[in-house]
């Protein structure tokens, strides 16, 4: 039952992502592109989700219980240390290249453009090459 | 201008799938945490939400697909896509997120960790892209 909503959450998600134009590469290389010709619009992906996020959350935050009264699980880490910031700094860099990030990625799959399988794939493997380097963490 | 109002309504959906995915499954839409759960797949990995969230995220754009042809472009050549790949799927890990987790619910949250997350991947972001389109273009 949980995991149909689980479902039509991700199919809402790639819906978001595609209307917003987030789904496109070069789009979101505009938007990056400050210096160029700046498309300010994919700003507004995030101000339009947050601004539907906030108020659920800060309540999660007070009250952390699903409407079958489990317990929601936020992140309880808040450190902010030099794994975080080279973390988000070699994410950044790989956006940058390509204009993908993960969910997108999925997406462009699903569309059928599947020149993006080698950028999953190597996330993947970006994934797995931490994973074995973390062993333990 | 519709730019912008689809950048809206694209995040709109966007913190509708974050809260409800908040609100049922207990849990927030980190998109690379999510895809590094499932990476390694157990039994149990079909029972999970993980799993049928990104289920439904990859399975909704085969649908859409048939009736609207979303803008696509995907300028990056082979070896740009794998590298890039590469950077996100370790950088997510190293830095515990993308643009879904840290972005939207970190923002969200108002998480200090999630706000520096989000400006440093933005600035990589915006910083590669001015070197690969303004100075080695």
């Amino acid at each position: 039952m949980k995991n149909i909503f689980a479902f039509i959450f991700g199919g809402l998600f790639s819906l978001g992502l595609m209307i917003s134009g987030m789904s496109n590469p070069e789009k979101v290389l505009g938007f990056l592109d400050i210096f160029g010709q700046w498309d300010i619009s994919l700003m507004f992906v995030m101000l339009g989700a947050i601004a539907v996020a906030f108020i659920p959350f800060q309540k999660a935050i007070k009250n952390p219980k699903t409407i079958f009264n489990e317990q929601i699980q936020l992140p309880m880490n808040t450190q902010i240390d030099q794994r975080l910031i080279a973390g988000a700094f070699i994410f950044g860099i790989g956006w940058g290249i390509a204009g993908i990030c993960p969910a997108p990625a999925l997406t462009l799959i699903g569309l059928g453009h599947f020149e993006a399988l080698y950028f999953v794939v190597a996330m993947l493997l970006g994934m797995f090459i931490y994973r074995v380097l973390n062993k333990g963490n | 201008m519709s730019n912008i109002v689809y950048a809206l309504l694209g995040g709109f959906l966007l913190g509708i799938a974050t809260v409800g995915y908040l609100y049922i499954n207990g849990r927030i839409v980190g998109v690379s945490g999510l895809i590094a759960q499932i990476l390694m797949p157990s039994k149990d990995t079909f029972k999970g939400s993980a799993f049928w969230f990104i289920a439904g995220l990859v399975i909704t754009p085969v649908v859409y697909g048939y009736f609207y042809h979303p803008q696509i472009e995907i300028k990056a050549n082979v070896f740009a896509l794998i590298l890039a790949g590469l950077l996100v799927g370790f950088g997510t890990r190293l830095g515990s997120g993308c643009t879904s987790g840290h972005g939207i619910c970190g923002m969200s949250r108002l998480s200090k960790r999630s706000m520096i997350a989000t400006a440093v991947f933005m600035f990589a972001g915006m910083l590669t892209v001015y070197i690969i389109h303004h100075v080695l273009d």
